[in-house]
């Protein structure tokens, strides 16, 4: 059974198809990049994926439970136990420290746990940072936390909306570098993407246009690592 | 966490939790400073309509049969109300309600000249220890306080002398030509007395031809040991209605309800049937003019403290709406985080309720004791005195803290339960 599976996907805004009859399935441990133009309907599947919004029409199958169905409640339940969020714009909370915005995904879900987080964090590569402030931390520093938060809880997928859109070529290759450890390390990542270079580090790259499915593929040459040249296929 | 997120919360927002903090303060102080001295108007109001002298007056049933007979004001047929009895007044359902009172004995004497003169016995500042606990001091000094004293000093009860002294009317010390410290020979019809004139008092009516002094001296003068004439009684009372007027009529042509309801409300004409109840063979009637004035500017003062108390906790609630409603707008892309990565409805509502009581708890004790500066300041100004605090104030303006900051979150807490992590953290 899929991971993740979805079938004849809508989401209806009015006259606007945000998602058109989309289908796809994403499997245990894959590494999946969404890439299409704004508007193309990213953030919509991002959004449906991730629990926060329901589709107009279609099934999607997390593990087997069908998420369409499922009451508002049950939705943030499994969001918070299989989905780890990575956002463009990090979303720390400001007045806590790294060390605390990492344990906030554990309040909410279990039990705050100061060891695990630091852990969490090193894993990031950002144990000295634990008692920062996010504005005493730089882009690359947040997003890293960002990681941490979203990997804390064991998550079956972790989903990450533009993780490098706001971070300098170094922190990019650091970031995809993490990603290439967690992929390494069995999680299924799903990350949505404009940039071409971050997308093609995925196994697999989906094409959005307009709400459509429109291209799929494959990256044979898949490394998890970068390549900043011009042999990149988008 | 929950803890250090409140912290964080309070100390990064601390201005905009100090205007809320200010807000709660600024009704809780308004709050508490009404209902301070609301509480305690009763006793000040008290005061003040005192020196408009009794409401009720209380005199022996024959002499009002003959009163009502033939309109005389004079005179009570030789019958006499108890002296024993007048600590009862105290005892009756509305004693509270009982600020002052003084019996009356009038001795005909007759001065060494041969001049008839009205001595009236009663007390100045009796001192009285209640059964409840309480004491008071009653007497013609705080009901007569319209009195302009000429010379000299009110009677002093207190003191060891005060049956050998007396004050006199103005005009009849100018015909006698004394002044305080002269003496005066009096004459009753069963004994002799010579008093010391203590004070000489300008009443500006037939009091001026008149010499007052101590009950037992009017009542050795006249024979009339144990024996008073009339008591005057200054009683709190409720504005007359249908109810009152009719139970006035007649007692006995209301149900048993409307009896009870009359009985337990502070009428002029309940009190008086109370004081009827208590008192041998009187009849008590109320002086209508000064029982309606007391009760009307009591209840209308009330009332105007209890809109001010109303509209300063709307003003509250609006003020802490506006401020909630937009630290949460402020705030809702956090909010929206803290849904995504799992955070139910119910705890981020506990959240923010948690931050901001225990703001309004802070704004709450500040407003509490600045309110009951504010009472002072409203006691000293208008009453002239401090106002007391009432312990069950305390627990009136926490309730009303909690109710006022409660209906000002209603729709921060509204919009915190719409926010959808999508609208926020993804654009749309």
């Amino acid at each position: 059974m899929s991971l993740l599976e979805l079938k004849n996907v809508y989401k209806i805004y009015g006259e606007l198809h945000a998602l058109d009859d989309v289908s796809l399935t994403v499997e245990k441990g894959e590494w999946v990049s969404i890439m299409g133009p704004s508007g193309s309907g990213k953030s919509t599947m991002m959004n449906i994926i991730g629990c926060m919004d329901k589709p107009t029409k279609g099934e999607v199958l997390l593990d087997g439970v069908d998420i369409a169905k499922e009451s508002k409640k049950n939705l943030t339940n499994i969001r918070r136990d299989k989905i780890g969020l990575i956002f463009q714009q990090f979303h720390l909370v400001n007045y806590l420290t790294a060390l605390e915005n990492v344990m906030l995904a554990q309040y909410y879900h279990s039990m705050p746990d100061e060891k695990e987080a630091l852990e969490a964090l090193e894993r990031v590569g950002l144990a000295d940072r634990a008692k920062h402030l996010p504005s005493q931390l730089s882009g690359g520093e947040q997003q890293r936390v960002c990681v941490a938060r979203a990997l804390i809880n064991y998550p079956e997928i972790i989903l990450a909306d533009e993780p490098t859109g706001n971070l300098d070529e170094k922190n990019e290759e650091i970031v995809v570098e993490l990603f290439h450890k967690l992929h390494d390390e069995g999680t299924t990542l799903i990350v949505v993407t404009h940039d071409p270079e971050v997308a093609e580090v995925a196994q697999r790259t989906l094409v959005l246009r307009d709400g459509k499915l429109s291209k799929e593929i494959v990256n044979d040459h898949f490394t998890g690592k970068i390549r900043f040249d011009d042999q990149n296929p988008f | 966490m929950f803890g250090r997120m409140i912290r964080g919360t309070l100390v990064r927002q601390w201005k905009k939790m100090l205007m809320i903090a200010f807000t709660i303060a600024l009704g809780a102080s308004l709050a508490s400073a009404m209902l301070s001295v609301m509480l305690d108007v009763g006793d000040k109001v008290n005061q003040e309509l005192k020196t408009y002298g009794a409401n009720i007056k209380v005199i022996p049933k024959e002499a009002s049969v003959l009163s009502d007979l033939y309109e005389v004001e004079d005179g009570n047929a030789g019958r006499y109300l108890k002296e024993d009895e007048l600590g009862k007044i105290k005892t009756i359902f509305w004693a509270f309600n009982i600020v002052d009172y003084a019996p009356f004995v009038n001795a005909q004497s007759e001065l060494d000249d041969g001049t008839e003169i009205t001595v009236v016995g009663t007390w100045f500042n009796h001192h009285m220890d209640l059964p409840t606990g309480e004491s008071l001091d009653a007497g013609v000094a705080s009901m007569r306080s319209w009195w302009d004293l000429k010379e000299g000093s009110w009677l002093d009860e207190q003191t060891g002398e005060s049956s050998d002294c007396a004050m006199i009317g103005a005009e009849a010390a100018e015909k006698q030509g004394l002044g305080a410290g002269d003496t005066i020979k009096v004459k009753g019809s069963s004994a002799e007395k010579e008093l010391r004139i203590v004070g000489v008092y300008d009443a500006g009516g037939e009091e001026d031809s008149e010499i007052y002094c101590t009950l037992d001296t009017a009542q050795e003068l006249s024979g009339l040991e144990g024996s008073i004439d009339s008591i005057e009684v200054s009683a709190l009372t409720t504005p007359d209605d249908e109810l009152s007027e009719r139970a006035a009529k007649d007692p006995s042509s209301l149900t048993v309800a409307q009896k009870e309801q009359w009985y337990c409300t502070a009428y002029a004409s309940s009190i008086c049937y109370q004081i009827q109840e208590v008192i041998t063979d009187s009849v008590a009637s109320p002086v209508r003019q000064v029982a309606d004035s007391e009760g009307a500017i009591l209840e209308k003062t009330q009332l105007l403290m209890v809109l001010i108390t109303i509209l300063s906790l709307i003003g509250a609630a609006l003020g802490i709406c506006n401020l909630v409603t937009a630290s949460v707008m402020e705030r809702s892309q956090e909010i929206g985080l803290m849904k995504a990565i799992g955070a139910h409805n119910g705890s981020v509502s506990l959240l923010v309720l948690t931050e901001i009581f225990i703001t309004a708890i802070i704004g709450g004790v500040a407003g509490f004791f600045a309110g009951f500066g504010f009472a002072q300041i409203i006691g000293h100004s208008v009453f002239g005195s401090a106002i007391n605090m009432r312990p069950m104030v305390i627990p009136i303006v926490a309730v009303l803290v909690v109710i006022v900051t409660l209906i000002g979150c209603i729709p921060a807490i509204r919009m915190l339960l719409r926010l959808r992590p999508t609208e926020v953290l993804h654009g749309r």
